[in-house]
């Protein structure tokens, strides 16, 4: 057993309302640049649709992840190493900007420069690439938004896998729900294995998987490899870039900026402890549908003497130890079983977890009476189908699904009976196997969901740091020095003017549009 | 050509265009490592790469190599397996073949870097510089397979390698092997050192980048210690 830590989050897709707050703060924090325009860490989808990038959820048009080899192995979908690196020159398997959609800007300075006129000036949208007028941007981060567009192109969506679609086409049976996506920080990364320069390296601390900006040559293999397209590709400096996990923020105990800002309050950071010895095993079970329990198998019991003696041994710290007993992650993922990995078919052993969201009951539309078992709504009956959130959360298999949505329904239903019936009905419980203490916690974990009970993340210890400014003898020397660089002295990384290649684009999102004048 | 611009250029200007290589690079891999990438468009625009990219990269890898063995081998060596007119014939009919390949694919991406709005208005100065004049010397270089064809016997091939032998072991009057030849060889050496010269101010750094070290990575998962 090697033991590790990782800060894992959890959504809880049952409170998302779409607001695309933790999209804005994300976007304004770190891909406000040239080059990312079109780029989205972190990202909303209205499903059922075919997302950002178009169809990204399908491997057989990507070949993103891990294939589980006839040996037993598991290897990159896109190939071997030898085959991987003869996709170098032309790589077959990159999405182009238009997949992900052609980023644009307005005009607005038309608006106060143009001249008298008998029409009212408008705003025409511009291409942030080439700075030419487009005459209509056709597809964007979010086409899709709360159901826009034809359900035939939405239907695309591969959750759809041995479903019967068509009746969910009509306007009585159509169902939604968001999907807010970011780096998945995975226990076995794809695009750290198809790295070809070793750029891509996952953090021993705090399992956060980053790109070396000053190893990264550009070679794109990533973007491929990722089966959640979560790395992007920076057309501006060449280099690719993703999600860091806000990790500035979650070294210092703070919540990542998209949890920090989430409005609905659906987001939860905490630690988990897992066997690092068996992560290949569990990312090669031979059949997908086992992959979601393979996962929760490696995740370790922070409450367990045996782990808590093995991560000491491996060098857990006693912060880390103790934030790991109070970790709402490993509450939701372990103890009551409502979070669950993004598709976990991928092999990649994601760590953002997400909690399936209930809905409407069906039958209550249809014949104005809601079905029960006898206790609680019947869940086979919601709005969105089982087989949906299975196919997206547990690679099809339903019955964790279901359980899942059986205990949030029984969580209602039991603090229902309790704050407006006043006389607390402990059969609820006892159908879905809960007891009153872990119900009273799932309450006030998920429903109250107080800011220090979703995030509970261990500061960073500073020795890992190695000297930091902080440290007395060199706080002197390091004075009046430049913070985050990109390696070259305190300049911002691309040089406006240099021998070695200029820069073509100011950020073009600003407003300023190129040759048009 | 008078005796002075030959050494000039042929005896004193490959020094001049390798040192600039090998310190510019250090340079930039030192100062500037945020700027070592291939810079590849892409992203952007995928049509054409296929064909391009791929055609281009093979025949241009494939020409390096048949031009480094084939100049740098010392004649007596090469003698062991074969003569120096096989050898000769051998360097103009694979160099033809690598070369075709080369020009088509070099064609497409020059076509596509040049029209496609996209790659154009993304294209540094150095980037278009670069492709043109790979390009110029591609058709030099295809062009010298009819002057070869002129002295089957490998006599020009032997001038030639002897050039390129002096030069890297610095020893003096490399430029007198080639003084008598033929103007599109020394236009074709003149503009592959003129390559070298400019070779740390364009994306060509992404050769010394060729990721070989992968395939000797023991497993495929990078973790990163703290501290």
């Amino acid at each position: 057993m090697k033991v590790r830590a990782q800060i894992g989050m959890v959504l809880n897709l049952d409170k998302c309302i779409g607001c695309h707050t933790c999209s804005v703060t994300c976007k304004n924090v770190w891909t406000s640049r040239a080059g990312v325009e079109y780029a989205w860490f972190n990202n909303v989808e209205t499903k059922p649709g075919v997302g950002y990038p178009r169809n990204w959820e399908d491997q057989k048009q990507w070949n993103g992840g891990w294939t589980r080899k006839s040996n037993g192995k598991i290897q990159p979908k896109m190939g071997g190493k030898f085959r991987l690196l003869s996709k170098i020159f032309a790589n077959p398997d990159l999405p182009e900007i238009d997949d992900y959609y052609e980023p644009f800007t307005f005009d607005y300075a038309h608006l106060q420069t143009s001249g008298e006129a008998k029409d009212m000036p408008t705003a025409r949208a511009h291409s942030a690439i080439t700075g030419e007028r487009m005459e209509k941007p056709e597809w964007g981060p979010n086409w899709e938004e709360i159901l826009g567009g034809e359900f035939e192109k939405r239907s695309q969506d591969y959750n759809f896998k041995d479903i019967e679609k068509e009746m969910y086409g009509e306007f009585e049976n159509t169902f939604m729900m968001y999907l807010p996506r970011l780096c998945e920080h995975c226990l076995n990364p794809a695009c750290v294995a198809s790295c070809p320069s070793g750029a891509i390296y996952k953090r021993e601390e705090d399992g956060i998987v980053l790109i070396d900006q000053d190893k990264c040559r550009g070679w794109r293999m990533c973007v491929s490899g990722c089966p959640y397209k979560k790395i992007y590709f920076n057309w501006q400096s060449g280099k690719s870039e993703k999600c860091t996990f806000c990790y500035p923020r979650i070294e210092n105990g703070e919540p990542t900026v998209c949890s920090e800002t989430c409005v609905g309050r659906i987001r939860y950071l905490g630690v988990i402890l897992y066997d690092a010895d068996r992560i290949e095993e569990a990312a090669s079970v031979k059949d997908e549908k086992d992959l979601y329990e393979a996962q929760i198998d490696i995740f370790l019991n922070p409450n367990d003497p045996e782990v808590i003696a093995a991560a000491k041994r491996d060098g857990v710290p006693d912060s880390w130890l103790a934030a790991a007993k109070k970790s709402p992650v490993y509450k939701m993922a372990m103890e009551w079983k409502v979070a669950f990995p993004l598709h976990p078919e991928y092999r990649t052993l994601p760590m953002v977890w997400y909690i399936p969201p209930l809905s409407p009951i069906q039958s209550r539309w249809e014949d104005g009476q809601l079905e029960t078992d006898g206790v609680i709504p019947d869940v086979s009956k919601l709005r969105i189908p089982i087989k949906y959130l299975a196919n997206l959360l547990t690679a099809g298999k339903e019955q964790p699904v279901t359980h899942a949505l059986e205990r949030m329904l029984a969580m209602r239903a039991y603090m229902r009976t309790k704050h407006v019936e006043g006389a607390p009905d402990q059969g609820i419980l006892d159908h879905v196997g809960l007891d009153k203490p872990t119900v009273e916690d799932m309450y006030q974990i998920m429903a109250i969901a107080n800011y220090e009970d979703r995030y509970v993340i261990p500061t960073n210890h500073r020795e890992y740091a190695g000297k930091t400014p902080f440290d007395n003898e060199i706080a002197f020397a390091s004075r009046s020095e430049c913070g985050f660089t990109f390696g070259d002295g305190c300049s911002g990384g691309a040089p406006k003017k240099s021998l070695f290649g200029t820069r073509t684009h100011a950020n073009t999102l600003n407003g300023q549009i190129r040759r048009q004048k | 050509m008078s005796y002075y611009l030959n050494e000039l250029l042929f005896g004193i200007y490959p020094y001049i265009a390798i040192l600039v290589m090998v310190l510019g690079c250090i340079l930039r891999y030192d100062q500037n490592p945020y700027s070592w990438k291939a810079d590849s468009s892409q992203l952007l625009r995928s049509k054409g790469m296929r064909w391009g990219s791929n055609l281009f990269h093979i025949g241009i890898i494939l020409l390096f190599f048949g031009h480094l063995v084939g100049l740098l081998t010392p004649e007596a060596v090469y003698h062991l397996v074969m003569s120096a007119a096989v050898k000769q014939k051998l360097a103009m009919i694979a160099g033809g073949i690598f070369g075709v390949m080369c020009f088509i694919g070099l064609t497409i991406l020059l076509w596509r870097r040049i029209t496609d709005p996209r790659i154009r208005a993304t294209s540094k100065f150095a980037d278009i510089l670069i492709l043109v004049i790979l390009y110029l010397q591609l058709i030099l270089g295809l062009a010298t397979i009819p002057a070869s064809a002129q002295h089957p016997d490998g006599s020009s091939m032997i001038a030639l390698a002897n050039w390129a032998q002096h030069i890297v072991t610095f020893r003096g009057g490399a430029a007198d092997f080639v003084r008598g030849e033929a103007f599109i060889f020394k236009a074709h050496i003149f503009l592959g050192l003129t390559i070298f010269l400019i070779f740390p101010f364009t994306r060509l750094v992404h050769v010394f980048s060729a990721p070989v070290k992968y395939i000797l990575r023991p497993g495929y998962q990078i973790v990163r210690k703290r501290g």
